[in-house]
């Protein structure tokens, strides 16, 4: 209809399907988010080391350039589930970075905003608002995390031969359900701390001091009960024990890079440490289901 | 278009909303009520916002309990309060809304554009919705309400804060709507006279019961037929006179003749006949009954459990 017949009419055009609709939320968020030059350029410069790594597995691989270089296949690196594990810690790292300056903006401002009937009243429900916020930070702690780490992980089978990547084919699962495992405990904490804490700012600096304070206190705990179950408190700890268990890495000091390395004495039971994480993940849920409603009903 | 049977809907301990049974079928329906008598929550149950404690509530025949989503997709809400998406623009919010809506991107834009150019909005619907005056946020929040073209619309408030020549435009616009589209409108407002101007059928709340419900139309229609006469000389003669033309018809004293005029009586008659009995007539008008006094006689009454009808 031309635009200057300015009588109301009805729509009866096409309509989307209902079950990808939630995916419109992340759309308009990266668009924004884009505008962030700070915020891009970090996320561009976090695909710094994944490219350098590959680079490292070009040159392991090529003999002239060895030559060139005057090294050795060993001095170059050593492409193991040690070396992934220590890739996915530091994409992790940066991930967390990423997370705690984007994920409060990401619910406060509709809230703040009282955005949240406008989006409630449309066929559009509470889960998929939700699931549409979650997926901006999904989406890019994917691409930083588990998708250049098969893309190493492929580009080592490649080169060095099915052999190889029979051999070594749990790094797979380490990698791809690893992350995951750190993204969905990531991306809950940061939406619900997007949902209750209306300053952005301020909810950046919760989640950095939820993350600290929460492991000094469990450390503390440790030394005072002379245990180890305050390490079940350490988010950080819970995740790099999980994933030692992913990679079925028999090393504990180191692995899985400064956040995520895992004390030789902490010996907390992988259960324990997964069962920490989903009662965390289930507590930021619950945040989340008293916050985002349509309506805010005054107790 | 919208049947409430025993709806009961409690927030916390209180009960907002107690058993409500009524039918609103006409197509622009008023909601009106003093603070607090639930105006606002039976907006949010509808929309499925609040769940009922008891009884049902549906809407296009769809109960709201297990057709919401489908519900929802037909529907248009314009909040009462401040309501916008941070760091968008007009279009770009109005469009997202679309998209949310089921709307594709292509179509959505389209949409947007000619829901601006509807409510009247220029070059300003590429500024920051945050940086828009109250007025200008009003129109951006029907603009959202109507883009993917709902066949019911919720306005909650929709003059709150704005300027009279503002208050003007956006009166009209639900008048165009009404007139021009197949949507059905409900408005909620405190000011009776939006309400008067825009609806067809009025239902007013108090402590959460129906207090009043009627059809303005038929209102107006029956003021039309209800005269009042201030006469000098006129007297039981003059109200045989009007008796024999087929008016029932009233002498209270003082000169004053109340009388309901029958289908097809002209008003010409009745001064004819004052002419013959050399009476004067030195008043005359319909007996209106306006949405304030129905208003008023509804929060005077005790609330009933259902007043459905003429007052």
């Amino acid at each position: 209809m031309a635009v200057y017949k300015r009588t109301y009419h009805g729509y009866d055009g096409p309509l989307t399907d209902g079950r990808w609709r939630f995916l419109v939320l992340p759309r308009y968020t990266f668009e924004e988010m884009r505008k962030n030059k700070k915020l891009f350029n970090f996320f561009m410069a976090s695909f710094a080391w994944p490219v350098i790594a590959m680079f490292l597995i070009y040159l392991n691989h090529n003999a002239s350039l060895l030559r060139l270089f005057k090294l050795t296949s060993s001095q170059v690196l050593n492409i193991d589930s040690r070396f992934f594990l220590m890739f996915l810690g530091i994409q992790s790292m940066l991930g967390f970075f990423i997370a705690a300056f984007a994920g409060p903006s990401l619910i406060a401002p509709d809230l703040a905003n009282n955005a949240l009937p406008l989006y409630l009243a449309r066929p559009f429900s509470r889960t998929e608002y939700v699931l549409g916020k979650a997926a901006v930070l999904i989406i890019m702690l994917s691409m930083m995390t588990w998708v250049p780490g098969l893309i190493l992980f492929l580009l080592e089978s490649n080169l060095s031969g099915m052999n190889w990547m029979w051999i070594n084919i749990r790094v797979v699962a380490g990698i791809f359900f690893g992350a995951w495992v750190w993204i969905l405990v990531l991306t809950s904490m940061c939406l619900a701390f997007s949902a209750w804490v209306r300053w952005k700012h301020l909810g950046s600096v919760a989640i950095f001091a939820s993350f600290f304070a929460a492991a000094a206190f469990g450390n503390a705990s440790n030394l005072i009960l002379n245990t180890h179950w305050g390490s079940l408190l350490d988010i950080s700890h819970s995740v790099g024990t999980i994933w030692i268990w992913l990679f079925d890495e028999d090393l504990h000091s180191g692995a899985g890079a400064v956040f995520f390395s895992v004390s030789r004495t902490g010996v907390t039971p992988t259960w324990a440490c997964a069962g920490a994480l989903i009662a965390l993940c289930a507590f930021c849920m619950y945040m989340l289901n008293k916050k985002i409603r349509g309506t805010e009903v005054v107790q | 278009m919208i049947q409430l049977d025993d709806l009961v809907v409690r927030l916390g301990d209180r009960e907002i909303l107690k058993k409500l049974n009524i039918s609103l079928s006409a197509k622009t329906i008023g909601l009106l009520g003093p603070n607090g008598a639930g105006k606002s929550t039976l907006i949010n149950t509808l929309l499925g916002f609040h769940e009922p404690a008891s009884g049902t509530a549906r809407v296009f025949g769809l109960d709201i309990r297990s057709h919401a989503r489908r519900i929802r997709s037909m529907i248009g809400y314009m909040p009462e309060n401040e309501s916008h998406i941070a760091g968008l623009s007009g279009v770009r919010m109005v469009r997202l809304m679309a998209e949310l809506a089921g709307l594709p991107p292509d179509h959505a834009l389209e949409r947007t554009h000619e829901a601006f150019f509807y409510v009247g909005m220029g070059e300003a619907r590429y500024r920051d919705v945050g940086t828009y005056s109250l007025g200008m946020k009003q129109l951006v929040k029907l603009a959202q309400a109507i883009v993917h073209g709902p066949k019911l619309l919720f306005l909650d408030e929709p003059t709150n804060g704005l300027d009279p020549p503002a208050r003007l435009r956006m009166l009209q616009l639900i008048q165009e709507m009404r007139a021009t589209g197949d949507m059905h409108i409900i408005l909620s407002s405190h000011l009776l006279r939006d309400v008067e101007d825009c609806c067809d059928q009025v239902l007013i709340l108090k402590d959460g019961r129906v207090a009043a419900s009627c059809n303005l139309e038929e209102e107006r229609r029956a003021n039309r037929n209800f005269l009042e006469l201030e006469t000098r000389g006129g007297g039981v003669m003059f109200v045989e006179g009007i008796e024999n033309m087929g008016c029932d018809a009233a002498w209270s004293g003082n000169g004053r003749v109340k009388l309901v005029l029958p289908e097809g009586l002209e008003v010409r008659r009745i001064f004819e006949l004052a002419e013959q009995q050399s009476v004067q007539i030195r008043r005359f008008s319909h007996k209106r009954d306006s949405l304030e006094d129905i208003f008023l006689k509804a929060m005077e009454e005790k609330p009933k459990e259902v007043a459905i009808g003429r007052l």
